[in-house]
């Protein structure tokens, strides 16, 4: 699903973020990425969604050569993404559901496909009641939920979180894990990014360690 | 139950295509959300959308009233260049039987068309039924107007220089006190209505810029404020269209109400002078009226407002949108 190699990413200035990654996460499997703030986590998940490009180096993405495609084949590519971000960048003058069905909208599907999808995602997440309610009167709970079913509602093959559970308290971050874990069951490839090393440790997916920008610590999937 | 069918297999079809291919149905669908959609948040921000759309407004009316002030001129113009003639006022001693004698005389003349003599009574007549001095001219021992006679040159002899030949000639006649060619400032307006033309011209291009600008400074602010929306659907997978539209239909929405506005300003400036033209055109005899905006010109200033609002959201959008990108 991810193969990087030989990937490097320095910012202009001269601050290398990340050296000579070399890594390959199979079709449907699920890992963490740890590392302390700052060792590049989150500059790696950027590079898989294209939002950064990388200095050296090959990225394939679902078997594609992605480290030097154009720009206007980069939206395309992300709707095969779903991004979940730690502080879930929900559009707030909107309902739950319109949230939940901007991928879909972007993407050109018909309204009564819209509606039943993002039915079916808020459903799984346990917000049906919520879809007519706006992000702000939603709990912190509540809106990574939210973030998650406009994730997932396109149904991707490759979900990216980064630091999903970073505002959460222990219960819900387990929560949203498994989550995590009941979507990975079902074939989607999932990569979290994390530096909640109690809670990785209590599931059991390979893990990609970093440390100032280099790849130190890599067990493959099924280990 | 047929039509459903087709809807369904239509629905397989497109995403067999995949999602890049929209069918025409969910492409104009779409395009006609986002058209709603922008008209909405005008709407929710409406006093600040009404007042750049009144600016906008402002900014059209002006050259439009102006050019169709000057086409009623021109209107005006014409409608008595056809009928060029010649006033020939006697000298105040000349009996009327040497009046109509002289009348008789001219009337032969090969370029003469026709002539209308008026003689000193029926001038009195129609000066006190539609001068409204009638008391004033009562008062009056006698007559003090003269005979005049109304000389319309054959079609061969209304150009310019051939009327001021035959004004020479009956100017040269003993009895006549004056003649005067009603052409010459039939050719002065057209003259001044040519000037005025480049002025609102130059001054139309001019507002159309004023416009633009308006309008490309509104959604320069707009993307400003839609910032975090338009990063968090560029990294859902927007493309750079998707993001534009809505701007697009924005600028449209400030162009399109903008015309109307200015439609509306100038119909009311209109009504505001029918009233005085007449009675002024009445003062000339003449049944002259102010015509209103054509339902054709009405279209063209639309048409008008709606380009200047895209080309003006195109522009900033095409300056603005591609330097937000995710990071």
């Amino acid at each position: 699903m991810i193969r990087f190699t030989n990937v490097s990413k320095r910012y202009p200035g001269g601050f290398e973020a990340l050296i000579n990654i070399s890594f390959h996460m199979e079709k449907g499997a699920m890992a963490f990425l740890t590392g302390h703030s700052g060792a590049g986590k989150s500059t790696l998940l950027k590079l898989i969604a294209l939002i950064e490009r990388g200095t050296r180096g090959q990225i394939f993405l679902d078997g594609e050569n992605v480290s030097d495609v154009g720009s206007r084949r980069i939206p395309y590519l992300r709707r095969k993404i779903g991004f979940i971000f730690q502080d879930h960048h929900l559009l707030f003058d909107r309902t739950v559901f319109d949230n939940v069905a901007l991928p879909l909208v972007i993407a050109g599907y018909r309204h009564q496909e819209i509606g039943r999808r993002v039915r079916a995602a808020l459903d799984k997440l346990g917000l049906l009641s919520k879809e007519r309610l706006y992000p702000i009167t939603l709990s912190g709970g509540e809106q990574q939920r939210v973030g998650i079913a406009r994730a997932v509602v396109n149904k991707p093959m490759l979900l990216l979180a980064d630091e999903p559970t970073g505002n959460l308290d222990p219960d819900l971050s387990r929560e949203i894990m498994q989550l995590f874990a009941l979507f990975n069951e079902v074939g989607v490839s999932v990569l979290i990014a994390s530096h909640d090393i109690p809670l990785i440790t209590a599931f059991d997916y390979p893990v990609l360690g970093l440390e100032h920008g280099r790849l130190v610590q890599y067990a493959a999937a099924g280990a | 139950m047929t039509g459903r069918r087709r809807g369904r297999r239509r629905s397989v079809r497109v995403r067999k295509a995949g999602p890049r291919l929209l069918s025409p149905r969910v492409f104009l669908q779409r395009h006609a959300q986002v058209a709603l959609e922008s008209l909405g948040r005008l709407y929710r921000n409406r006093l600040t959308s009404i007042m750049t759309a009144a600016v906008i407004g402002i900014a059209l009316a002006l050259p439009a009233g102006l050019y169709l002030l000057l086409d009623n001129l021109h209107r005006l113009g014409e409608s008595w260049n056809g009928q060029v003639s010649i006033s020939v006022f006697l000298k105040g001693d000349v009996p009327a039987p040497q009046a109509e004698g002289l009348a008789a005389r001219i009337r032969q003349w090969p370029e003469v068309a026709a002539l209308q003599l008026i003689t000193p009574a029926q001038a009195l007549e129609e000066f006190s039924t539609r001068s409204g001095f009638a008391d004033a001219l009562e008062a009056l021992d006698e007559n003090p107007l003269p005979a005049v006679l109304i000389v319309s040159p054959r079609s061969g002899y209304t150009a310019p220089e051939p009327a001021a030949q035959l004004q020479d000639r009956l100017r040269g006649l003993p009895e006549v006190d004056l003649a005067q060619l009603d052409l010459e400032w039939v050719q002065r307006l057209a003259a001044m209505i040519d000037i005025a033309r480049r002025g609102i011209l130059v001054m139309g291009a001019l507002l159309a810029l004023t416009v633009l600008l308006v309008i490309g400074n509104t959604i320069r602010l707009e993307i400003q404020n839609r910032r975090a929306e338009i990063v968090v659907t560029k990294l859902i997978g927007a493309t750079n269209a998707f993001v534009r539209r809505p701007f697009l239909y924005c600028g449209l929405w400030y162009g399109l109400v903008g015309a109307l506005l200015a439609w509306l300003l100038v119909i009311g400036g209109f009504r505001l002078l029918a009233g005085p033209v007449t009675r002024l055109a009445g003062l000339y005899h003449s049944d002259f009226m102010l015509d209103a905006l054509p339902l054709t010109s009405l279209g063209a200033l639309l048409a008008c407002g709606v380009l200047l609002g895209l080309l003006g959201s195109w522009l900033a959008v095409g300056r603005h949108l591609s330097a937000i990108e995710p990071s």
